[in-house]
C-alpha cells in the first residue's frame, strides 16, 4: 500500500493517520477536511469554550510540531465531493482527483435543523465557529431557548445558566434522556436543571424557529433572544451518494469496520457490526472515534490479520457540577439498578441489564476503580445473575 | 522518552490507566490523571504512545521520543 486517503480531519481521521505512521506505514497519507482548521476537539466546545474558560487555542488535538511530524498531505478547507470505487479516486471540491489504495471515511455528522429561519439568532453546536458565535451572544439576562434536552442541549443549558443567561429547555419526551439512561437517571438530570434555574418543559414539540423565538406544534410561541437547536445529527454521507457504498443510518460497515475492500469507516459517520454485543451500532462518542480510527488503520495495513472492532463504548458528559460517565450499551436496556451510592446525592453507580447480561454501567461521582470493575463486567458480557442478582424488569 | 500531561484538559476517562497502568493513575475523588513516571522505561514506550493517541482529551503528549 502506497497511498492512503483519509476523508474527515477530526478525531477519527487523525487517529487513523497517526496509527498508520506508528505502525510503520511510510507511504503518502492525504488527510482531507472541509473545515479550515487543524484537527480540533469538540467536547470542550459545549463546555470550556462556551463557558469562556478556554480560548480557541486550547482545542487543537495536536501541537503543530506533532502534526508536522506525521508528514501528511493535508488538504484543509477542501470538501470531498465524490468517490469512484472502481477507479479508486476521491474527488475534491477544488477539482482535484486523489487516487488511493486504502481509504478511510471519517466525515462525522452534522446537526439536524428545524424549519424556519432564525437568522443570526438560530444556532447549532458542532464546530468551533458555531461555539464562538453562540458564546458571543450569551450575556447575562439574554433569553436562550434550547431545543432538545439530550446530552449536548443539557450541557449547553447548564453552561449558559452559569453565564447568567435565562434558559428554557424544551424536550419532546416526558423525561429527558430516558431512552438512553433510564427514567430514574433522567429524572435526576431533570432535577439538576430545576435546581439551577433552568425552565425545563417536557412533552413539548417544537415545530419551527420563528420570529422572536420558537413556535411549538400547538402554535404557541416561546419567546427567545437566541435559539440553540440540539435535536440530534445526520451522518455526513451525501458525498458518497451513488458511489455504490451502502448508506443507511450512516456508512454501513462490517465487523472489521470495512465498507468495501480497502475502504473503511470510522467515528460518528460509521455504523458497524459490534461482535461484542452482536448488533450493529453507530456511536457518537469521542473515544469511539479514536478507537475506531486506530482499528481501521490496523486493518488497512494488515489485510491478512484483520481484527473485528469490538469495543466497549464509553462516554462522559459534564452537567453543572457533576460528570456522568458510562460504559457499554445502555439504550434498549430492560432494567437499571443502583448498586452503589444514591441518585438523590448525585453520587451513584447504576448498572444496566439487557436480556440476562450486564449491558452497561453509568456513574456520577464514583471512584474510577469502581467504574473500571463494572466496565470489566460489560467487556466480559457477565451474566446479570452472577454480577447483580435477580432479574427485575424496569418499572417493577 | 519524556511524557507530559495537561491536567486541566483531562476528563478522567481512564483510558491511559487501562493501557499503561505503570505510567498513569487516576485520583480517587475525581478520576483526574496522575502521572506516575514521566520517563517510562523502553518496554512501556509503545503503551505510552498508544495512550497519547487514545486520550479523548488530547491531554497526553510525548515530548521527547
Ligand atoms: C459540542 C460537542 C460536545 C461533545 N461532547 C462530548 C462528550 O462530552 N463526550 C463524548 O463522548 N462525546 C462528545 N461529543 C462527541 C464527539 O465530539 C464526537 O463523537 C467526535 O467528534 C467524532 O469524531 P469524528 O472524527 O468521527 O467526526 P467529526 O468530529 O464530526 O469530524 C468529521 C470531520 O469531517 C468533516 N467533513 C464532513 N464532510 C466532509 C467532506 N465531504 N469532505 C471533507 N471533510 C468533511 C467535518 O467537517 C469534520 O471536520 C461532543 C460533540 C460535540 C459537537
Ligand atoms: S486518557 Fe486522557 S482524559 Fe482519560 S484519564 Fe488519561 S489523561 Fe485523562
Amino acid at each position: 500500500m502506497k497511498q492512503v486517503v483519509v476523508v474527515g480531519a477530526s478525531a477519527a481521521g487523525l487517529a487513523a493517520a497517526e496509527t498508520l505512521r506508528r505502525e510503520g506505514y511510510e507511504g503518502t497519507i492525504t488527510l482531507i477536511g472541509d473545515e479550515p482548521y487543524h484537527p480540533y476537539d469538540r467536547p470542550p466546545l459545549s463546555k470550556q469554550i462556551l463557558g469562556r474558560q478556554w480560548e480557541a487555542d486550547r482545542v487543537p488535538l495536536r501541537a503543530p510540531a506533532d502534526l508536522d511530524g506525521l508528514g501528511l498531505d493535508l488538504r484543509l478547507g477542501t470538501a470531498a465531493t465524490g468517490l469512484d470505487l472502481a477507479g479508486r479516486t476521491v474527488a475534491l471540491a477544488d477539482g482535484a482527483r486523489v487516487p488511493y489504495d486504502g481509504l478511510v471515511i471519517a466525515t462525522g455528522v452534522r446537526p439536524r435543523r428545524l424549519p424556519g429561519d432564525g437568522g443570526e439568532r438560530a444556532h447549532v453546536l458542532r464546530t468551533l465557529d458555531d461555539a464562538l458565535a453562540l458564546r458571543d451572544r450569551l450575556v447575562p439576562g439574554r433569553r436562550l431557548v434550547v431545543v432538545g434536552a439530550g446530552f449536548l442541549g443539557a450541557e449547553a443549558a447548564a453552561v449558559a445558566r452559569g453565564l447568567g443567561v435565562e434558559v428554557t429547555l424544551l424536550e419532546p419526551t416526558p423525561v429527558p434522556l430516558a431512552p438512553a439512561v433510564g427514567e430514574r437517571v433522567g429524572r435526576m438530570l431533570a432535577e439538576a436543571h430545576h435546581d439551577h434555574g433552568v425552565d425545563l418543559r417536557t412533552g413539548v414539540t417544537v415545530a419551527e424557529v420563528a420570529d422572536g423565538g420558537v413556535r411549538l406544534a400547538d402554535g404557541t410561541l416561546v419567546e427567545a433572544d437566541e435559539v440553540l437547536v440540539a435535536i440530534g445529527s445526520v451522518p455526513n454521507t451525501d458525498w458518497l451518494e451513488g458511489s455504490g457504498l451502502t448508506l443507511g443510518n450512516g456508512l454501513e460497515c462490517d465487523e472489521y469496520s470495512a465498507a468495501a475492500p480497502g475502504v473503511y469507516g470510522a467515528g460518528d459517520v460509521a455504523r458497524w457490526h459490534n461482535p461484542l454485543f452482536g448488533t450493529a451500532m453507530r456511536i457518537e462518542h469521542r473515544t469511539n472515534a479514536t478507537e475506531q480510527g486506530m482499528a481501521v488503520a490496523r486493518n488497512l495495513l494488515r489485510p491478512d490479520a484483520r481484527k473485528p472492532f469490538a469495543p466497549v463504548p464509553y462516554f462522559w458528559s459534564d452537567q453543572y457540577d457533576f460528570r456522568i460517565q458510562a460504559y457499554g450499551l445502555l439504550r434498549g436496556h430492560e432494567e437499571v439498578t443502583v448498586v452503589e451510592g444514591a441518585l438523590e446525592e448525585r453520587k451513584f453507580l447504576a448498572v444496566y441489564r439487557s436480556g440476562d447480561r450486564v449491558a452497561g454501567v453509568l456513574a456520577v461521582g464514583m471512584p474510577p476503580k469502581a467504574l473500571r470493575t463494572w466496565r470489566q463486567a460489560v467487556a466480559t458480557r457477565a451474566a446479570w445473575r452472577d454480577a447483580v442478582g435477580e432479574l427485575v424488569p424496569e418499572g417493577a | 522518552m519524556r511524557v507530559e500531561v495537561d491536567v486541566p484538559k483531562c476528563v478522567g476517562s481512564g483510558q491511559c490507566v487501562m493501557i499503561a497502568p505503570d505510567v498513569f493513575d487516576q485520583r480517587e475523588e475525581d478520576g483526574i490523571v496522575v502521572l506516575l513516571n514521566d520517563r517510562p522505561p523502553a518496554e512501556l514506550h509503545a503503551d505510552v504512545e498508544e495512550s497519547a493517541v487514545v486520550c479523548p482529551a488530547a491531554a497526553i503528549r510525548v515530548v521527547e521520543k
